[in-house]
């Protein structure tokens, strides 16, 4: 009994060692890697928004401005997401909003918006989808720039019924054969304008925005040229 | 160890046992990641990192392992391992990262790893474990580089789609469109392009294997005639 137990004891102490090493190695790593990466999402979350935020819209870090918006029905989200807000000389000139497609052909698709301060529309992006590849991923660029039908649009230039496929009797073009991808995308985007106009002032309200970084807006321009 | 003994585990490795194509194992990344040559290149480089690395760490501390928790300490060297490798690449290839993401964990999980330790790695030295773990990589590197292009070319049209994310911007002229204005097809870029895609290539090593059997008889005797076999000649 007591030779088991001495056993044991040996075999958990060894276990217990290979332990400490390991998470000894992970710890060091993790801290040695852990700048570089939280700047690389940055940095890819910053090429996004510069790529549907006209870089003459703004003049403030708009990674540091952001606000905590709660799940919406109309922006399709079920947990707390971000809006980045774009200012000019202090005043609002636009918002980044982030948007989900429920009902995409294979799941959800998740979208980011940038929508002006007027309430049109600066451009949307599709951030990830599992749509069918070579079928229904054309309203991702660079597959197609089907996706650049929304830029300018808003709900003053369309009305509520143009908000669909032609198909549909709506305004949006669309692909033969692959139309619930597409249904999906402008039903997301139509419902984020109508939360866009009902919590507008929200949006841009609340906290008190940081001074201008120069550095941050440069960096922003250059990746758009 | 002798040259030629290396040379033996190498073949051994990338030929007569690969992972993809012989031993079959590890097949779930192999079909995930298949769907071209960047995506399945990368998940096959880094997982011979981690192979070569967890036989070299697992060879010369064998002896202390006891062997009733054997298992769960390669487990964990492995997930340490593989954890690293995944910083690494989140840090300093985030785009790849961001494509290859959720198959990097899973290269813990990938019974290949842990079958070449417990095979190899556990009952000899640290220089040949590691020849074993490369070689085993590599084997599988090339099938996932040969599956790729296969399934990228008949399914894209293009080569080296996407080889931008994994060395920059500048790689990005680096693109062959192999059929201009190809419109794509669709089979080979969904799961069931990746497991005909597979098939097609056990046969051909199958065929390569069978045709030098054949050679290497017919040059012994000459006069007996070939038995059985593929060929339409035989039946």
């Amino acid at each position: 009994m007591k030779r088991i137990a001495k056993s044991t004891f040996q075999t958990a102490i060894n276990l217990v060692f290979f332990a400490v090493i390991g998470t000894t190695i992970l710890a060091a790593t993790f801290a040695l890697t852990h700048d570089k990466i939280r700047q690389s999402e940055e940095d890819a979350k910053l090429k996004l928004i510069a790529q549907i935020m006209p870089s003459d819209l703004l003049d403030n870090n708009i990674i540091q401005d952001t606000l905590k918006i709660p799940a919406d029905e109309l922006l399709g989200t079920d947990e707390v997401g971000t809006a980045y807000r774009a200012r000019l000389k202090g005043q609002p000139s636009a918002v980044i909003l982030e948007a989900i497609a429920p009902d995409g052909y294979n799941g959800k698709i998740s979208l980011i918006l940038a929508v002006r301060a007027d309430g049109e529309l600066a451009g949307v992006r599709v951030v990830t989808n599992q749509e069918t590849p070579g079928l229904g991923d054309y309203i991702e660029l660079p597959k197609s720039p089907w996706i650049k039908g929304f830029d300018g649009k808003s709900r003053k230039v369309y009305k509520d019924l143009d908000w669909q496929v032609k198909k549909d009797g709506g305004k949006f073009d669309y692909m033969a054969g692959a139309t619930i991808s597409p249904r999906a995308v402008i039903k997301a985007v139509h419902k984020a304008l109508q939360y866009f106009a009902a919590n507008r002032d929200k949006l841009f309200a609340a906290k008190i925005p940081p001074a201008p970084d120069t550095m941050k807006s440069e960096a922003l321009k250059e990746k758009q040229l | 160890m002798s040259f030629q003994e290396y040379k033996e585990i190498f073949h051994n490795g990338v030929w007569k046992q690969n992972t993809g194509v012989v031993q079959l194992l590890g097949l779930c990344p192999i079909l995930a990641v298949s769907g071209s040559v960047v995506n399945g290149v990368s998940l096959g480089l880094a997982t011979t990192i981690v192979m070569t690395l967890s036989s070299a760490t697992i060879a010369p501390i064998r002896s202390f392992v006891p062997n009733e928790i054997r298992i769960p300490v390669f487990v964990l060297i492995i997930a340490v391992l593989v954890t690293v490798v995944q910083y690494l690449m989140n840090a300093y290839m985030y785009g790849l990262y961001v494509v290859l993401g959720i198959f990097i964990p899973l290269i813990v999980t990938n019974c290949i790893v842990l079958a070449r330790i417990e095979a190899f790695a556990s009952k000899n030295p640290l220089k040949a474990s590691a020849m074993d773990g490369l070689a085993m990589g590599l084997g599988l590197t090339a099938v996932l580089a040969v599956l790729g292009a296969v399934r990228e070319i008949v399914g894209h049209g293009t080569l080296f789609a996407g080889i931008d994310l994994a060395l920059g911007e500048t790689a990005k002229n680096w693109v062959i469109h192999v059929i201009p204005n190809y419109k794509g097809f669709l089979l080979a870029i969904l799961p069931p392009g990746a497991f005909i895609g597979l098939g097609l290539l056990i046969a051909g090593k199958n065929w390569l294997n069978l045709r030098q059997e054949q050679k290497l008889k017919g040059s012994k005797a000459s006069i007996t005639p070939i038995e059985g076999g593929c060929s339409p000649a035989s039946h």
